[in-house]
This record gives C-alpha cells, structure tokens and sequence, in this order.
C-alpha cells in the first residue's frame, strides 16, 4: 500500500490493462502531489480532485438511472470524465452509484433511488427514519452483532426478514447446540439465505465492476483519493440508527449510553476502516461529516459528544498509516479551534461552507485542506465567475502556502454545466501549476 | 404574558421546561392539568412562554438543534393532555401572520423546514406546513385556500435550485406572486441561489427565517 512517507510503492493494481510508462509516471506524480499535500510538504501543483455522485450522467448524456443500473454504461461516462478533465485523484466513482440493482435485490429501505422511489433524473436520497429505539441501546451496547441479526438487519434490509427467527448464538452449546439450530430450517428463514445470496452475487457483481474500473483508470495514470469510505461514531449512530431527532433528544435523555455506544462503535469502525483500507490497497480514508456543523449543537455539546470518539477513531486510523480525509460539511468555522487537536501533517480536511481562508489560518500548519468551490457557483454560475473564484482560493490560500486540494464544496454537484467543470480544472493549471 | 402573577409553581413550570428539565417539568404539568384542574388555556400558556425563553436563548447562542426539537417534543407532550380539557368555544389565539412551508418537488429532506416551522410557531406566527417533495400545483393550492403573507420553501439538495425556480415562476404565472413574499432556505442556498430563483430573501437557519417574517409583518423583535 501506498504511505504517506512514500514509501510502498505508489502504483495500484491495473489488472488486464496495460499501462504505458507514460501514464506509470503520471500516475505516480499525481498520487506523490496528494500525499505531499497531505504531509504538508510543497508539491509541484496545485493538485485538482474528481467526486461525484451524479455529474458523470448529466456529463455523458445518460439517465441517474442508467448510471445506478447500466453497469457498462457507467463505467464509460465515469472514465470518459477522467480522461477528459485528467483530475489528479478521483473518487471511485463507480462504487459510488452503480449500486442499483445490488440494493434492489437486498430490498434496502433506507435510500430512495433512481427507479426506486424517485424519478429516473433525480439523485438517491437517505430516509433519515429511527431504526434502532432508545429503549435498544442497552441490546446494541450488550452484543451489537445479535443486535444486527435479530433486530437492525430486518429492518433496514428486506433481504434479511427472517433473521429474526434465528437463534440468540451466546449461550448455545453441546446438546443446546443441536437443538438451538433448528430455526435455520424454518421456510422463512431459508427464503432468506437465499435473497441475501442473491443480493451478494449482485454485489460481488457490482464490487467487480469497481475493481475493473480503477484498474482502467490506473492504466491510464489517474488514481483514487481515497480507497474506503468511514463514518464518524456520533454520525454513524445517528444517521443509521437513531435518526436526526431521536439523536438530538438522546443528548439529554440517554447521555450515558449513548457516550458508551459512541466509545464502542469507535473500536469497531477503526477496526473496520483499517481493514478496508488495507484490502483496497489505499492509504486515504474519505469520511463525510454530516452532524459536526456549527449550527446543529452547542460547542459544549460538539466537544462532549461528537469530538472525543471521532479523534480517538482518527489516531487509530493514523496509527494504522492511513490518511484520514473528514468532509466537515456546512459551515464548521466554529470548530476549526477544536479539531485542530490533531498531528501534523497526517491529515486532509475538506471543508465544504466553511470558508477556506480562515480554515487555512487556523489550520494550515496541521492538515492539508480540499475544496470548495460553492455548489450555487459551479451550478448558476459562469465560467468567469467559476474562474474568478479559483483564483481568489489560490491567492487566498494555496499561494501563501496553503496545502489545497482544489474541489467543489463537495465534488461537483450533479446539475453542474460541464463548462464549469472545465472552468475549474482550467483556471487551476491556469493559476497554480 | 406578564410574570407578575404567576405562582411559584408556574413560575417553576417555565423554568424547567425552558432549562429542558423534562423529567420535572412534564409530571407538574400533568399534575396541574389532571389533578388541580388548572385552566389548560393557562397551562398553555406558560408553555408558551417558556418556548419564548428558548427561541431567545437559541437567537443567542446557547440553545442549537437538540433543545429545539426537545422543547418541541415537551410543548406537543402537554399540549395533548391539554386541548382536550379546552372548553369548547374558546377562540384561536391572535398570531402575527400567515406563512407557508414546505419542501420543493424532488427533494424529501424535512429537518430543517420543520425547525423553521417551530422557530415561527413560538415566534407568534401562524405555520402552515405542506411537507416534503411538493408540487408545483399543490403550493398554488394551498397558497389560494391559506392566503399566507409569506411562502417559505425549503431544500437540501442542489436539484432544489431548479425545483424552486420553477415553483416561484409558477407563483407569477398564476397571478399570485404579488400577494406575498417568498423566502428559501436550506443546506446549499445562498445569495446565488437567491437571485437564481427569483426569491425575495433567503435565510441560512431558523432565526434567520424569523426575521425575515417579522421584517415583512412589521413585527417588532
């Protein structure tokens, strides 16, 4: 894997594919301008990154549909983009959205999607729903996986009714044993190994179509940001469990557990942040941020509740040689004192409201930064403007030393005008490099 | 409403509904309510009061998302053992104006609209909310049957800049849009946003949205 010193080797996996040595050059001078960045160290360019969910659709004249079902067709529009606008890191845009017909089969409740619950042209959208109660913290801190199987799986995933008639596993043993697993035999129960094998084979399916697509991508010289996506503790409980409110009133009602539950689940998804990361063979870790902004609770609350887990789960995952790279979505300005707590030059934060030249004064001698050109600029905006507002954040901040990875305030929205996109990548080398 | 009469106990009612002492404040509630045969117009009414202290503090600073949605959840707790004890007859409190909420078609995000909604709700506004992924043509209708002094529309994801867009457009189109004003909000709108979709004004949260209403309604702060 790929280390932020620059050691073990820069170059990814290219599978099939040739790759010239030209594009083995280019490849390794951008993945050495990311980790620069990150390190804190100058690197030669002003470094330019590719994300997005939807944009590759509108860009290649295809339905959202298309692009979460159309395994080759996305795979195409998603490769034309990065050979067109030669980012130097892209996001691994295919695992990002052709995940429709894995969902379909797993019955997934908690996404509406492109021919799923919205039309054809509109982009997936989270169902922000409670689906573990209060009263269930205590099973969830008890045993999280019984937890998973019997209760949280069920319900977020059609595919797994059934595993509620599953036998409670700690317990079982000798003559209990036998007679403890007859439940598998039950009809619904085999119903539903056989939807989750289903679900798993589109999966396998899905995750080999990523697998062929960086490798193309790799070939041609370009290579991911970041190989895993995480979570933060405090918004993996929230988002995925309690739900938006049931969380915020957790924070009067349920302080204790829910502290306990955040310190666990920060155990369990450094452990499985670093395995991912290892698997995919890639150092950057993309973690986007969704409950951290200055509006959503008290600076008390961010630094009692949301703070302590999220840090503790970045020194693992640095520990483990990996680059944390947080997406502090909104406005965070308020918090950039409190998350500056953090080693040098280990890090990549990008911020998507919060503005980049204060984060830069605070912050730049700590992490590099990425972003954020605004979502209303990129969409209504001209290619001047688009332009005009490069220019300013390389004055602003690359230019007085600031590690920036230019993008979007959080890659390119879907609308965007593909001369806008141009705009941005144009007026970078433009400017810097 | 005045403070100078109130008994200890209502003034300690407020208090621990304003502190989000919840675990006290909903038992005297419901005692007061159940069990002294308070008035549950008064009962209400110190809620209300309480819920003033809260957009204050919140206006100031030291109140954010969780105490709102709390305060809302204790206001809704009393108010459900309360309105039942209402004696029929009783007339609807006078409020500063009309305003309409709701999402804009093809995005289903409602978190922040509803604190919006609370936000004006204790702020003496009279909140119609219409939801999430709404049509064009459901705004109109609920805007000639409601006659608000002003529509908010809200939304998260970037599509809402269109989807607003075309809704405003649709205000003009069926001769509506001098009847009020119109103000957005949402993750991703600002001023660009603002001047995309014609709106009158945009906020960036509750009490940015609350000013925006009483500038309009000539209500002072």
């Amino acid at each position: 894997m790929p280390r932020l010193d620059g050691g073990g080797g820069m170059t990814a996996g290219t599978g099939p594919y040739p790759q010239s040595e030209a594009a083995k050059a280019a490849y390794d001078a951008r993945m050495a301008r990311i980790l620069a960045c990150a390190r804190l160290e100058q690197p030669d360019r002003m470094p330019v990154a590719m994300q997005s969910f939807f944009w590759p659709a509108t860009y290649g004249g295809i339905s959202y549909k298309d692009l979460m079902y159309d395994y080759e067709a996305c795979k195409r529009v998603c490769l034309d983009a990065v050979l067109d606008f030669e980012p130097d890191a892209v996001f691994p845009l295919v695992m990002g959205t052709a995940a429709g017909r894995a969902l379909e089969k797993l019955d997934f409740k908690q996404l509406q999607w492109p021919g799923h619950g919205v039309g054809d042209m509109q982009p997936f959208q989270y169902l922000d729903r409670e689906y573990m109660s209060a009263e269930e913290y205590d099973d969830f801190l008890f045993d999280p996986t019984g937890f998973y199987i019997h209760k949280y799986l069920p319900r977020v995933g059609g595919a797994f009714e059934g595993f509620d008639k599953l036998p409670v596993f700690p317990g079982l043993h000798y003559f209990r044993l036998v007679a403890g697993i007859r439940n598998f035999a039950l009809p619904e129960v085999r119903a539903s190994f056989e939807r989750i094998v289903a679900a798993a084979e589109e999966s396998a399916a899905l995750f080999g179509h990523h697998v062929d697509w960086t490798q193309r991508v790799a070939a041609a010289g370009f290579p991911l940001v970041n190989g895993v996506n995480s979570v933060s503790p405090y918004d993996f409980i929230a988002d995925y469990f309690r739900g938006a409110t049931g969380m915020m009133k957790d924070l009067y009602r349920h302080r204790d557990k829910l502290k306990l539950v955040l310190d666990k689940a920060a155990v369990f998804l450094t452990r499985m942040t670093i395995t991912n990361a290892k698997a995919a063979n890639h150092p950057i870790v993309f973690i986007p941020i969704h409950w951290a902004p200055d509006a959503f609770m008290s600076p008390k609350q961010f630094e009692e509740f949301w703070w302590p887990p999220f840090r503790r789960m970045m020194l693992g995952l640095i520990e483990a040689d990996l680059v944390p790279m947080p997406l502090w979505e909104s406005d965070c300005t308020k918090r950039l004192e409190v998350i500056k707590d953090i080693p040098a030059g280990k890090c990549i934060y990008w911020f998507e409201r919060t503005d980049m030249v204060k984060a830069f004064e605070v912050l730049g001698d700590r992490v590099a930064l990425r972003g954020n050109l605004s979502p209303s600029l990129l969409t209504t905006g001209t290619p001047d403007e688009i332009d005009a507002a490069v220019k300013r954040l390389v004055d602003e901040v690359w230019r007085k030393g600031g590690k920036l990875i230019l993008d979007g305030a959080f890659g390119i929205p879907d609308e965007t005008p593909t001369p806008n996109v141009r705009a941005m990548f144009d007026a970078a080398r433009k400017y810097a490099g | 409403m005045s403070t100078d009469n109130w008994t200890d106990e209502e003034r300690q009612l407020v208090h621990w509904l304003a502190d989000m002492n919840e675990d006290d404040a909903l038992p005297l509630a419901r005692a007061m309510l159940l069990e002294r045969g308070i008035d549950p117009m008064r009962v209400l009414d110190l809620c209300r009061a309480a819920m003033d202290i809260v957009g204050q503090r919140f206006e100031e600073g030291e109140y954010f998302l969780p105490e709102l949605v709390l305060a809302g959840e204790m206001l809704d707790t009393i108010g459900a053992v309360a309105k039942p004890l209402i004696k029929a007859g009783g007339g609807a409190a006078a409020t500063h104006g009309r305003v309409l909420i709701g999402t804009v078609h093809g995005d289903l995000h409602d978190i922040g609209k509803n604190i919006v909604s609370f936000m004006l709700d204790i702020n003496g506004f009279e909140v119609r909310d219409i939801g999430i992924d709404v049509p064009v043509q459901k705004f109109i209708d609920e805007i000639k049957a409601f006659k608000p002094a002003v529509v908010g529309l809200s939304g998260f994801l970037t599509l809402a800049f269109d989807s607003m867009k075309e809704t405003i457009a649709a205000f003009d189109d069926a001769g509506l849009r001098k009847d009020f004003k119109v103000m957005v909000g949402g993750g991703q709108i600002d001023e660009t946003v603002r001047a995309y979709t014609g709106a009158d004004a945009f906020g960036v949260n509750a009490v940015e949205a609350v000013g925006l209403c009483r500038g309009w309604m000539g209500v002072a702060a």
